[in-house]
């Protein structure tokens, strides 16, 4: 059995509201090598949770640098209506020279806030946002991996994005810190109404927290098939209808992998 | 696009969604009752479980600890030395012994020449390093930064680091003359390179992520050097500036050994060359233990806490 509903890509929701509107995109590094993203045609609506899947040399995190305009496309256009996607990434990407709060503090600068005092209140409202409280002084060496992904998840709001970029974001937590991240970012997504884009490998931890999972083929990355999720937040990567779905992405997934072994 | 319809098969697809819904439902019912409860204490939980515990010594101990290894090496030397000077192999205006050079150094300071010569050598030293600083650190940031610079800039750095300064003394004094002007260039000439290098190291180990980071933040152009690129250079620069002291002193003593004139005073490479023109070696090891000293107390009140107290707020100790 199947929780999702597949629905044909693209043409129906061009002309709708996009948070991210991916047309055509390609993506060759070298000039005259093989292209790394082919043909990319990919919406994310407002507020909408997409995962995007893929093995390796899927060019997943290629694409992610791609809408957070870290890069350019060779081909197509990548448009961010809002302006500026906040990206977050594996791990260790606080500045260690800054104590969490300040690593805060600077994404407001950056973003040409000013004052000071207002700048501190609004950096401890999202470390209390992320349940870190008390933590502005610590800095990320002192902190777990999951307190610093936190940490990491509150600078990225503090971009004031409406669009959340993630780079397999909780990939080398354990098990249990990455279980109660998965809860977590699902309270602050429904709270924020951002659109995020997360990127994984992990089929399980797609269904387990997007609307949609849309699986990328390797070498070039193309949307090869797409995923409604209908199972109703909160969901549990144990849940029977997360592991159903998981096992029909998995064989696609398997699929589109042994395509290379031929 | 590549994706399949599913028109054909959407009521029995739904149907199962519908099931699904509901087994997700049924499968965590204690989940829905309090669920903001329960992941704020596993999360507290997991928190306080994860949290480092710092180990703080205190620094009497700390200082003690770090101090006695090299005490103890001194005190082995000194005997090896005394054995030496005991044995009689070489008569004593050859090898003066710990006393007769202890005794050379206090008549030195009781003479007033040690503070002297200290005090004019130290402040050559720090005018000629803080220059170099001011000079070799544009200079790294501009070779560190600019592939075209690096590419013309780079390999003369390094071929200018591993020239002996000393090799500098003749040209310096025969340009400026025995001026104090000359000991600074001999000084320029050999830390500026070691300081430029330092910062290109320092440059060249800043992951890549960091700048991906605080362009995304918003950091571009002087922002972003400002506010990644600088800080997260750091430590590899204070590494550099310990190198560039460290060349700073060994040219300044060899342009004082070399050249003596009254412009320049009487200085620590004064104090050792007269002794070796009076054929005093107690009086000239007691000048190279004085050379020693400053070296070394520099580094350790100076560059040795401040590249700790960096490395120790990233983490790194």
């Amino acid at each position: 059995m199947t929780a999702a509903v597949e629905t044909e890509t693209g043409s129906t929701t061009v002309t709708a509201e996009a948070a991210v509107r991916l047309t055509k995109v390609g993506k060759t590094f070298r000039d005259g090598g093989a292209p790394v993203l082919e043909g990319i045609d990919l919406n994310v609506a407002p507020g909408e949770f997409v995962c995007l899947l893929g093995a390796s040399g899927c060019g997943k995190s290629t694409l992610l640098n791609l809408i957070a305009d870290l890069d350019k496309p060779s081909g197509g256009t990548v448009d961010v209506p809002s302006g500026r996607a906040a990206l977050m990434f594996q791990e260790s990407a606080l500045f260690p020279w800054l104590s969490a709060g300040a690593n805060i503090d600077l994404a407001l600068r950056l973003r040409g806030r000013s004052g000071k005092r207002e700048r501190r209140a609004e950096a401890e409202r999202l470390l209390e946002l992320v349940r870190l409280r008390g933590a502005y002084d610590k800095r990320p060496h002192q902190l777990s991996g999951g307190m610093r992904q936190r940490v990491a998840l509150a600078r990225a709001l503090a971009q004031d994005s409406k669009v959340l970029l993630m780079d397999e974001p909780f990939a080398a937590l354990d098990a249990i810190t990455r279980d109660v991240l998965h809860e977590e970012l699902i309270r602050l997504w429904e709270t924020t109404g951002l659109a995020v884009v997360f990127v994984t490998h992990n089929v399980r931890e797609a269904v387990r927290l997007g609307q949609r999972v849309v699986l990328l083929s390797s070498r070039p990355g193309r949307v090869a098939h797409e995923w409604y999720v209908d199972i109703p937040q909160p969901r549990r990567v144990e849940d029977k209808a997360v592991a159903d779905l998981s096992v029909e992405i998995t064989d696609h997934l398997r699929q589109e992998i042994s395509r290379h072994g031929r | 696009m590549a994706a399949e319809t599913a028109a054909g098969a959407g009521t029995a697809e739904a149907a199962e969604a519908a099931a699904a819904m509901e087994l997700a439902g049924t499968a965590k019912p204690a989940g829905t009752a309090e669920p903001a409860d329960t992941l704020a204490t596993v999360e507290a939980g997991l928190d306080a479980l994860d949290a480092t515990t710092e180990h703080e010594v205190s620094r009497l101990i700390r200082i003690l600890r770090s101090a006695y290894p090299p005490i103890l090496a001194i005190a082995l030397i000194l005997a090896v030395w005394q054995a030496l000077y005991l044995a009689k192999i070489w008569p004593d205006w050859k090898l003066p012994g710990p006393s007769e050079v202890f005794t050379s150094l206090k008549a030195t300071f009781s003479g007033g020449d040690a503070w002297t010569a200290v005090g004019h050598s130290v402040e050559h030293g720090a005018v000629g390093f803080a220059a170099s600083l001011v000079i070799g650190t544009p200079l790294g940031l501009l070779v560190g930064r600019f592939k075209p610079v690096r590419a013309g800039v780079g390999p003369i750095l390094s071929g200018l680091q591993s020239l002996p300064s000393v090799a500098w003394v003749p040209p310096a004094l025969m340009f400026f003359g025995p001026q104090p002007s000359m000991l600074y260039a001999v000084v320029l000439l050999g830390a500026v390179p070691s300081i430029a290098v330092g910062v290109v190291s320092g440059l060249d180990q800043v992951p890549p992520m960091y700048l991906r980071v605080g362009r995304n933040l918003g950091a571009r152009g002087l922002a972003s050097v400002r506010y990644v690129l600088l800080p997260a250079a750091l430590p590899g620069y204070l590494a550099g500036l310990r190198q560039g002291w460290a060349f700073a002193w060994r040219s300044l003593l060899a342009a004082e050994i070399i050249v003596q004139s009254a412009q320049l005073g009487h200085s620590l490479g004064f104090l050792l060359k007269n002794a070796q023109d009076s054929n005093d070696m107690a009086g000239a090891f007691a000048a190279i233990m004085l050379i020693l000293a400053v070296g070394v107390t520099v580094n350790q009140v100076l560059f040795v806490p401040l590249e700790r107290r960096v490395l120790k707020a990233r983490g790194l100790v």
